[in-house]
């Protein structure tokens, strides 16, 4: 049955669904609902864990690294600037392989100082060994915490699920919540094989030497390339157990006959979404793809995904700035690699909070439809400017 | 049937533009609706300028971008109308539910292709809540002007949404969404 929820809500109802034993974290704006919630729920015996306030987000990131390295199941959210004070030990949890789940209410960082939602921060963070996935919805908000955590036990990796800040966690919308019984059958209790043990002493990120460290980061690799036959095989049970399936690693949207294809990530596929019908009923053969799982990066999914289109557009809240797009630059090897030619445009928008509304994503199909495409990026027009929208 | 709404709220800081949202959404999924409640993504501050949206549809949404022609709009506090573009882009034939003590003569930005349904929520509520609150009032106001959500399912809303507060704040704003209700059902339509 659903439930009209607060994206944050969902997210706190799926994970304690998920029976975490250690739930660390220090406020931030806008994951905080998230912990609230489930300070509310340790605290009312609705679930039993151990609830840490941290005196910092470094704080709750070593806390969680600590808990599953004691065989606990744990969890931590948190954004952007809180995400950036983390880094330190969100690398260390990816080089010892500890199967941490977070959040990342995706949020502009500063300066200037923003609250808004870009994918600035969790950008960041792709080289630091976590699996990365961005969801659209807040129902796949909430089933991505239960596969999230199967996912990271069974590859002992960290998985980051990236949810747009105010646009899902502050929205309410229809969900519906598993029972526990269901979540039991399809998450199986935690046994961490390498869970630290007084009894049998091992140590857990010691010293790599110049002939050693270099395989640390090759099975690394290797375990996160893994984990793709891993998300799509879980994403598939989850949608026979739960009905909802969410694509694994990539998510079409009428590319049958698509000729111009958008990529993107996260809540503003909804919108594509939307757009992509109504130019359809115009008669354009346009289709949209969800990169779904960033880190790993499904470069084979997207590439046989994207195989039919003449044109494609990747319009991405985040820029690597003096390079350009992101997601867009690692299509482009991709689509090299395979020898495939098709030109690539890449889009910036949505930076700091800027709405993303059907007529700017219209204007973003309709301005490829030019044949400018020499430029490395340009910047989504300002819906505020509605000048720029029909240029 | 096929259905669209979207329904703007302007508030203060404080005045709960974004717990009414929640409210409005809460009782058109009790109708059977597919809804979504979602703030203006601004830092609130009390007394600031707040807005909230929410989409009332009978097919999935899926959009997540910020509301701009809304179909009505609900203002709690009669003083924005001075400093706010409150009725920027409000479809014609767009319902205004004002919290106002006056009568829509007296307002200024009036739009012949509106309606306007004004009323003292602050009052009614005081009198129910014992606090100036005029959000179930106003809500009880917008369903009787549009009819697109139902008494019963905004009592149910209420009645979940303020569960944890206790059985007679549930019941206070029950009453006072009942009375705003019955003030926009009786009062002529003030088209102007």
């Amino acid at each position: 049955m659903k439930q009209l929820l607060e994206g944050s809500q969902a997210v706190a109802e799926a994970v304690r669904l998920c029976r975490p034993q250690v739930v660390a974290a220090y406020p931030i704006t806008p994951q905080t609902h998230i912990i609230e919630r489930l300070a509310q729920h340790v605290a009312n015996g609705e679930l039993e864990a151990e609830f840490i306030n941290a005196e910092s987000e470094f704080g709750a990131a070593s806390i969680v690294l600590g808990a599953v390295a004691a065989g606990t199941r744990a969890f931590t959210a948190t954004a952007s600037q809180g995400l950036l004070l983390m880094t330190e030990v969100l690398y260390n949890i990816g080089g010892m392989r500890l199967p941490v789940v977070m959040v990342c209410a995706n949020r502009a960082v500063g300066a200037p100082i923003n609250i808004f939602c870009d994918h600035q921060d969790s950008m960041a963070l792709r080289d630091a060994g976590w699996i990365q996935i961005y969801v659209e919805s807040n129902q796949e908000a909430a089933d991505s915490m239960i596969q999230a955590y199967r996912i990271a036990e069974a590859c002992e990796l960290p998985v980051m699920v990236c949810m747009d800040g105010f646009l899902l966690t502050h929205t309410f919308e229809p969900v519906a919540l598993p029972s526990q019984v269901a979540v039991d059958g399809y998450l199986p209790a935690f046994r961490f094989a390498r869970t630290l043990d007084p009894t049998q002493p091992m140590t857990l990120g010691g010293a790599g030497e110049a002939d050693n460290y270099q395989e640390y980061r090759i099975a690394q690799h290797d375990a996160m390339e893994n984990a793709q036959t891993v998300i799509e095989a879980f994403d598939a049970d989850f949608g026979e157990q739960f009905g909802r399936t969410y694509g694994g690693l990539v998510q079409g949207y009428c590319l049958e006959g698509a000729q111009t294809v958008l990529l993107g990530l996260g809540s503003l596929m909804g919108t594509v979404h939307d757009v992509v019908d109504r130019l359809r009923d115009q008669g354009e053969a346009v289709g949209a793809l969800r990169l779904r799982c960033f880190r790993p990066f499904p470069a084979q999914a997207l590439v046989q995904h994207l195989n039919g289109a003449q044109r494609i557009i990747v319009l991405e809240k985040a820029i690597s700035i003096g390079a350009g797009g992101i997601v867009a630059a690692e299509l482009r090897a991709a689509l090299h690699q395979a020898g495939i030619m098709t030109p690539v445009e890449s889009v910036i928008g949505g930076l700091g909070g800027r709405d993303l509304t059907p007529e700017v994503i219209e204007a973003v199909f309709r301005d490829a439809k030019s044949d400018e495409l020499e430029v490395t990026c340009r910047f989504a027009p300002d819906h505020a400017k509605g000048g720029e929208l029909h240029g | 049937m096929s259905i669209f709404y979207e329904i703007r709220f302007h508030g203060r800081g404080g005045q709960g533009a974004v717990s009414a949202a929640a409210l409005l959404a809460l009782a058109a999924f009790e109708d059977g609706f597919e809804s979504q409640a979602f703030p203006k993504f601004g830092s609130e501050r009390r007394g600031a300028p707040v807005e909230a949206y929410v989409r009332i549809s009978s097919a999935m949404i899926r959009a997540h971008n910020q509301v701009y022609t809304p179909d009505a709009v609900v203002i709690q506090d009669a003083s924005l109308l001075r400093s706010e573009p409150l009725l920027q882009g409000l479809k014609n034939g767009g319902l205004i539910v004002l919290n106002s003590e006056r009568q829509p003569d007296d307002i200024d930005n009036k739009n012949d292709s509106l309606r306007w349904i004004c009323l003292p929520a602050s009052r009614i509520g005081q009198h129910h809540l014992g606090k100036p609150l005029p959000n179930t009032v106003l809500l009880g106001a917008l369903a009787a002007g549009t009819g697109w959500v139902s008494l019963t399912a905004l009592e149910r809303a209420v009645t979940s949404h303020l569960q944890r507060k206790g059985e007679e704040m549930v019941k206070a704003n029950i009453e006072a969404l009942r009375e705003g209700y019955g003030f926009a059902s009786q009062t002529e339509e003030l088209v102007s």
